[in-house]
């Protein structure tokens, strides 16, 4: 039996590295199961990589490796001079996939466009509950049920929106995978059909690769779309072999049974980097972790009690101990890998000795403070816990004495909120759309007091700042106004930046292609295997 | 025995009822607003929760709340997931052939291994077999299955690459499930190789769920044998001179099998608790894993409607058992 087994496994192993009868297998080790398939529904980055990355596409996209948006089934576009209107022309001769399920007869048109927006948009679009407790939780979070006033269809391949008012951020927006092209083709059909609900469950776009079929909580097959409008992919077939728990994910990585993984321990980054039939990818994650003084309160009102603070805090220790390296301190309350990062300024040293003096010169002794500490694991922060132990201790260098506390999860983000709460929080974000307004704006902009701004911080100069760039269309001056934005947080001192983590890709060495995004998507269009 | 059963049944009603509403309670006494989570770190305004909260119709009294849940379960609508928007009882018929498939493996593995030791440990007492049988049960007994089921992958699977590390079947291997057993499904399909490539997935993790009741059983089945053999029966069946494999086998075990049954069918609670550590860990598509995700994204529907099907399930199967029972010994009807 064992002699049987072992000749199984190796066999197994084999055919799946070299691909059966010729065909080019890629399987990826996902991390968790979809929660569906129609990105409109979903806020998981795990259901967008399943949905939206292999099977559709959106009318801008972004280019791989980067936070920049690059045409995608928009060849072009157009924005009037008062920011309001933006003109997409579509790409012609884009073909859905064909499958099991459903064969197209036309090409992507305006139609599924509109379609693909107004579902989301309309309460009365027969589609907009086609699931029980459809939210459209992305549509909404990005505030496009208040920006978008109308879409209209020019002509077959012309379609314009306008716009409630200006924002910049919304071309970064249409690229975001809840914005995907759907087929009104297949809607219509499964409508006539009486089985709207199979949208999420077996989908039809334009992407690069088709659906093929899922288990549930087990394997998703795609096939490559034949007539991919970017080219046909090198691989044949692209498989999900979902796979919850880390550790096994390393060890089916290392026998040969995927080809590449996401979230590996950090323990194991190590040993994965001298494994000479694996190679790792590293990147700067699109978040940050962040403590947030409330400003509005004593003596956390004054700058240079939030600067001494800040000085105080080991940073470098907090990223060995609770990443194990794999994660970088953060100065900037935005990641390296945003466009204008600013990348000139230059953190608070840490120093506790002057730390202690500059607390004394602001006439504040005898400090007690509250630290929130987040009771789940983020991906901006591991063990909030443990870096809060160190951050206590930090401060006890300096004479100022740190309670830790901490509520569940929902408690959590629902207290922090409150003007009147007290002490720092320790929080984090994961970037939606690779703008800096998802950030600078979103956590700390006036507008978001009381709400994502922990800090409960309004700067007058920092507001204007920010709320100028989004009104802005052109990136360089964009890009101008956000490096500004930076300089006056740092001078300011809202939060302390604590970190942003890696996101670390191991995969096998024969994966040639894997661009690693920046959004901390996994996408595999242009994956290849080369033995 | 017809009127046993009515008994039964009329007891098992209410029984169902009162599961129903602690498994409505049990998820919404835990803190933790479900559409609060849904938005995570992203705030949401204060009428935009009031849309989703009336939405997935949180905003009415709890008890029209059970009601029209009731209501739903009695015609056989379970709700659909907040989370995944799916349908309860799909996902559970999906999901449950394959928790059930590794328990049966599971318990068949312990009962074949765990009562023959327990007989080996009793007859030859304090010898060093016995004394073995009982160190490896206090320690399979006290193993963390988490850490346990790594260890297993790590040795057979990375080091010796005897069994593949995880998942069902390989994926070389697609078929439509018929009856959502791999070991059937994998003959039904003809392929060839992908029985044994199901049974290779299958030995890891059946392996790791049967190590607990396994010690149990051992050490239930030795202790019982130990006082069975102490019996006045069993040294009169060896004073007319049987064979000791007559004595044991016949005599001794059949009598002492009957504390080890029950024992068997407490495990089934153990084996559940057991799948959702060991599903992790083998990427093992059963309920166990679909239960402890929705708990944590508190999704209502789902926690309230898996528990409540596990809970129909195990009542059930008590039924036929107490059915049986009353059909072996007529003293238990009366």
């Amino acid at each position: 039996m064992k002699t049987k087994l072992t000749f199984a496994a190796a066999l197994l192993a084999a055919t799946m590295l070299s691909g059966a009868a010729g065909a080019k297998t890629f399987v990826y080790c996902s991390e968790g199961s979809p929660e569906g398939f129609d990105p409109g529904l979903y806020t998981a980055g795990t259901t967008f990589d399943a949905a939206a990355h292999t099977v559709y596409n959106r009318l801008l996209e972004f280019k791989p490796g980067t936070t920049e948006t690059v045409p995608g089934l928009a060849e072009s576009w157009e924005i009037s001079d008062d920011g309001l209107q933006y003109t997409f022309k579509l790409r012609p001769g884009v073909k859905f996939q064909t499958t099991d399920f459903f064969t197209p007869t036309r090409d992507m048109n305006a139609d599924d466009v509109i379609f693909s927006y107004e579902r989301q948009l309309k309460s009365d679009n027969p589609w907009h509950q086609y699931v029980a407790g459809a939210a459209w939780e992305y549509f909404n979070g990005m505030g496009f049920p208040d920006l978008i006033d109308t879409i209209e269809k020019v002509d077959d391949m012309t379609v314009r929106f306008t716009l409630k008012q200006r924002e910049a951020p919304f071309l970064a927006n249409v690229a975001m995978p809840f914005a995907s092209i759907v087929s009104k083709e297949y809607a219509d059909k499964l409508e006539a059909d009486g089985q709207m609900q199979m949208l999420n469950q077996q989908p039809v776009g334009t992407g690069a690769f088709e659906f093929v079929a899922y288990q549930q909580d087990a394997v998703i097959r795609y096939r490559a779309h034949e007539d991919y409008w970017n080219g046909k992919q090198p691989i044949d077939d692209l498989v999900f072999a979902i796979t919850p728990d880390a550790s096994v994910r390393y060890q089916k990585l290392k026998a040969g049974e995927c080809h590449l993984m996401p979230y590996p321990n950090a323990a194991d980054v190590e040993e994965m980097k001298a494994d000479p039939n694996l190679k790792v990818m590293e990147q700067e994650g699109l978040n940050v972790a962040y403590l947030a003084y409330n400003t509005t309160q004593e003596p956390f009102d004054k700058v240079e009690v939030r600067k001494a603070l800040n000085m105080a805090i080991n940073k470098e220790a907090i990223v060995e101990a609770v990443f194990q390296g794999q994660a970088t301190p953060a100065k900037n309350p935005i990641p390296p890998t945003m466009w204008s990062y600013n990348d000139a300024i230059e953190d608070d040293p840490y120093d506790p000795e002057a730390a202690k003096k500059m607390l004394e010169e602001a006439g504040v002794t005898d400090l007690s403070m509250k630290v929130w500490a987040m009771p789940v694991s983020r991906p901006y922060m591991l063990n909030a816990r443990r870096a809060a132990e160190l951050i206590q201790s930090d401060f006890r260098e300096i004479g100022v004495n740190v309670e830790i506390v901490s509520y569940e999860w929902a408690e959590y983000l629902d207290r922090s909120k409150a003007k009147d709460r007290d002490g720092a929080v320790m929080l984090g974000w994961t970037g939606d759309n690779g703008d800096p307004d998802n950030f600078l704006h979103t956590l700390l902009g006036c507008d978001a007091v009381g709400g994502n701004n922990r800090a409960q911080w309004c700067n007058e100069e920092f507001d204007n700042l920010v709320t100028q760039a989004k009104q802005t269309s052109d990136q360089a001056e964009r890009t101008k106004l956000y490096e500004e934005a930076q300089v006056v947080f740092k001078r300011e001192a809202p939060w302390a930046t604590l970190d942003h983590s890696l996101s670390v890709v191991p995969m096998r060495k024969e994966v040639e292609g894997f661009v690693q995004s920046p959004l901390g998507d996994f996408a595999f269009e242009g994956v290849d295997i080369v033995e | 025995m017809f009127r046993f059963f009515l008994r039964r049944l009329a007891v098992l009603i209410p029984t169902f009822i009162g599961v129903s509403i602690i498994a409505f309670a049990f998820i919404r006494i835990l803190p933790g607003d479900p559409v609060m989570l849904m938005s995570g770190e992203r705030v949401m305004s204060p009428e935009r929760h009031q849309e989703l909260t009336h939405l997935l119709g949180f905003d009415r009294p709890l008890w029209i709340q059970y009601v029209d849940y009731l209501g739903g379960v009695v015609t056989g609508d379970f709700g659909n997931s907040i989370v995944t928007k799916r349908p309860v009882l799909n996902d559970f018929l999906t999901l449950f052939p394959a928790t059930l498939e590794l328990s049966i493996c599971a318990i068949i593995i312990a009962i074949l291994i765990g009562v023959p030791l327990g007989i080996l440990a009793a007859v030859k007492r304090g010898s060093w077999l016995d004394q073995s049988v009982m160190g490896f049960a206090l320690v399979g007994y006290s193993m963390p299955i988490f850490w346990w089921g790594l260890l297993l992958i790590i040795f057979f699977s990375g080091v010796l690459q005897w069994t593949p590390v995880s998942g069902r079947i390989s994926l070389l291997y697609y078929f439509p499930p018929v009856t959502g057993f791999m070991l059937i499904d994998s003959l039904l399909s003809g392929q060839e190789g992908a029985f044994t490539s199901a049974v290779s997935h299958l030995v890891l993790p059946t392996v790791v769920l049967a190590t607990i009741p396994l010690a149990v059983i051992a050490r239930q089945t030795r202790s019982a044998m130990l006082e069975v053999l102490g019996e006045d029966y069993v040294r009169t069946a060896r004073a007319k001179g049987l064979p000791p494999r007559r004595v044991i086998g016949l005599h001794a075990l059949r009598n002492a099998l009957i504390p080890v049954i029950t024992t068997i069918g407490l495990q089934v609670g153990v084996l559940l608790a057991g799948a959702i550590l060991t599903e992790t860990i083998f990427s093992w598509p059963g309920i166990g894993k679909w239960m402890v995700d929705s708990v944590f994204k508190r999704d209502y529907t789902v926690v309230q409607g898996g528990l409540l099907l596990i809970a129909g399930i195990i009542m059930i199967v008590n039924l036929i058992v107490d059915m049986l029972y009353g059909l072996v010994n007529p003293r238990i009807r009366h």
